[in-house]
């Protein structure tokens, strides 16, 4: 599908907008949802029901004074922000938000996912290492040490719905899961332990709790983004709820079929004007979205209810149960794949 | 012409971070420019409209080898090296002719012996999509894989007994 390049730019100048201020939105929320879960009432000052406050958060960052220990190496201090962000703000483009409405779309665009996770791993070791800090040091390390480990089970989960799609493109993987009517051709159904898996070390890239020994306040105070300030850790911050987002909508278009509407062959039948039309691009966007709703929620939900793994759990379950796990569906994915579509 | 400007700028990027690589006191920013040539080398790729390998370079090289590395080096917490003596104008100035003149020799060494590679067209739109370079690894370079992967298995059976021996 050719989509001509001024409507690509207003498309992905939208979704950066969006996921700006889906992070403030994410804060919000966050905080509020975890007062309730404590009950308590969270923020509720700034605003109707305390709305506002994510906003009075960042004009308190953007006014605050930026302070850079005297120590620290200044280019590569100011550059592990900026890589955390970007990387962030780059994943969106390579989602469907519905039919033919995808920014990047060639032939690879799955690794260029699993290549940026892996990139991302350098904002925060860059971080530790230029604060010249014990604290931020011992966060970076503990970042990289999980990520790595993590990436391994993520790469081979993500193999699994390579080999069911037959290819290495979102869009197609997408496409793919449409087979089998109704829900059942979305990977979560064909392929649920790589689903499980999938999600797993989502939670573990993302640096979210339970997963969050890089930035433990208990004993390593701020973790690798101890020594910043001002908007340079507004834009960790941000990063890392942008991160948060950009997980869930992975999560949906791997394995819980994207934009794909429930019973969409059932519903097209019933209501055949609605194929191709502009109507059914944005009921694919909603669902997308209800989709991602619910495991921005999943995260919250875990992050409030499970405690911190200790740090030898956490290789533990890295090692020991999710790469053996990962191999072993990878293998019966392929022996599927070769027996029944072969 | 975008394309070949691209390499210019790249392959420029690229050799400026080798020798910032080696230039660098520190092993962290040697680390670092090491991962910019490796960036710069994946633009390259992507010139050569070889998708698929710009990516595995990303992926593999300056996505799981060099935080590896950059995890060890700061792991070991390696102080800087002292400082390179000085080196004279003159003698980087000849360093640059010396390389130029060698450079020209060879190639015209080269064209005048008839040794230089013909270039072959080969299918630019399929040439770096992951279906060729699958084909060619598991048919023609299947032998060559395999004997890959079993070396890479003795490396990392290697690596644990090593570890195991030091800490038992």
């Amino acid at each position: 599908m050719d989509v001509p390049l001024w409507l690509l730019a207003i498309i992905a100048f939208g979704v950066i907008n969006f996921m700006l201020i889906s992070a403030s939105v994410l804060v919000y929320a966050e905080r509020k949802v975890s007062a309730y879960m404590q009950n308590r009432p969270g923020p509720n000052r700034v605003g109707p029901a305390g709305f506002l406050q994510p906003f009075a958060d960042v004009f308190k960052l953007m006014f605050k004074e930026d302070v850079a220990p005297r120590a620290a190496s200044p280019f590569v201090h100011s550059l592990a922000p900026v890589i955390m962000v970007v990387i962030a703000m780059t994943v969106p483009a390579m989602i469907p938000f519905a039919r033919g409405v995808v920014i990047v779309d060639n032939s690879v665009t799955v690794l260029i996912i699993l290549a940026l996770t892996s990139v991302s791993v350098y904002g925060v070791t860059m971080a530790g290492w230029s604060s010249n800090s014990k604290f931020s040091l011992l966060g970076g390390l503990r970042s990289s040490a999980q990520m790595i480990s993590y990436e391994l089970s993520m790469g081979l989960a993500v193999a699994s719905v390579v080999l069911l799609a037959g290819s290495l493109s979102v869009v197609e993987i997408v496409e793919d899961q449409s087979v089998g009517g109704a829900v059942l051709g979305w990977n979560v159904f064909r392929n649920p332990l790589g689903a499980l898996i999938f999600v797993i070390t989502a939670f573990a890239e993302t640096n979210r709790a339970p997963f969050d020994l890089p930035e433990a306040e208990q004993e390593l105070v701020g973790g690798y983004h101890t020594e910043y300030s001002g908007m340079k850790f507004g834009m960790f911050f941000l990063a890392e709820y942008v991160n948060w987002f950009v997980a869930s909508f992975v999560i949906v278009t791997l394995f819980f079929g994207g934009y794909l509407l429930p019973f969409e062959p059932q519903i097209l039948a019933a209501y055949p004007g609605l194929e191709g039309s502009v109507g059914l691009g944005l009921l694919q966007a909603l669902c997308l979205l209800v989709k991602v709703g619910f495991f921005v929620f999943l995260f919250l939900w875990v992050r409030w209810t499970l405690p911190r793994f200790k740090y030898n759990q956490l290789m533990e379950i890295g090692w020991k149960v999710m790469l053996p796990a990962a191999l072993v569906n990878v293998l019966l994915i392929a022996i599927a794949v070769a027996v029944f579509m072969g | 012409m975008l394309a070949e400007s691209l390499f210019v700028m790249l392959g420029t990027l690229s050799v400026i971070g080798a020798l910032g690589m080696l230039i660098a006191r520190n092993p962290v920013s040697s680390a670092l420019w090491l991962i910019l040539t490796l960036f710069c080398v994946a633009g390259l790729y992507l010139t050569l409209s070889a998708e698929f390998i710009a990516v595995v370079q990303v992926l593999v090289y300056a996505g799981a080898i060099m935080v590896l590395f950059l995890f060890v080096i700061m792991l070991l917490n390696l102080g800087t090296m002292p400082t390179m003596k000085g080196v004279g104008w003159k003698k980087a100035v000849g360093f640059v002719l010396c390389v130029v003149v060698l450079t020209q020799l060879v190639l015209i060494g080269a064209t005048g012996l008839d040794l230089l590679p013909a270039t072959e067209v080969v299918d630019v739109a399929n040439a770096g999509s992951a279906t060729t370079i699958a084909k060619s690894l598991f048919t023609r370079y299947a032998l060559a894989f395999e004997v890959i992967g079993i070396l890479l298995l003795v490396a990392t059976i290697g690596a644990v007994m090593l570890a195991k021996r030091r800490f038992a």
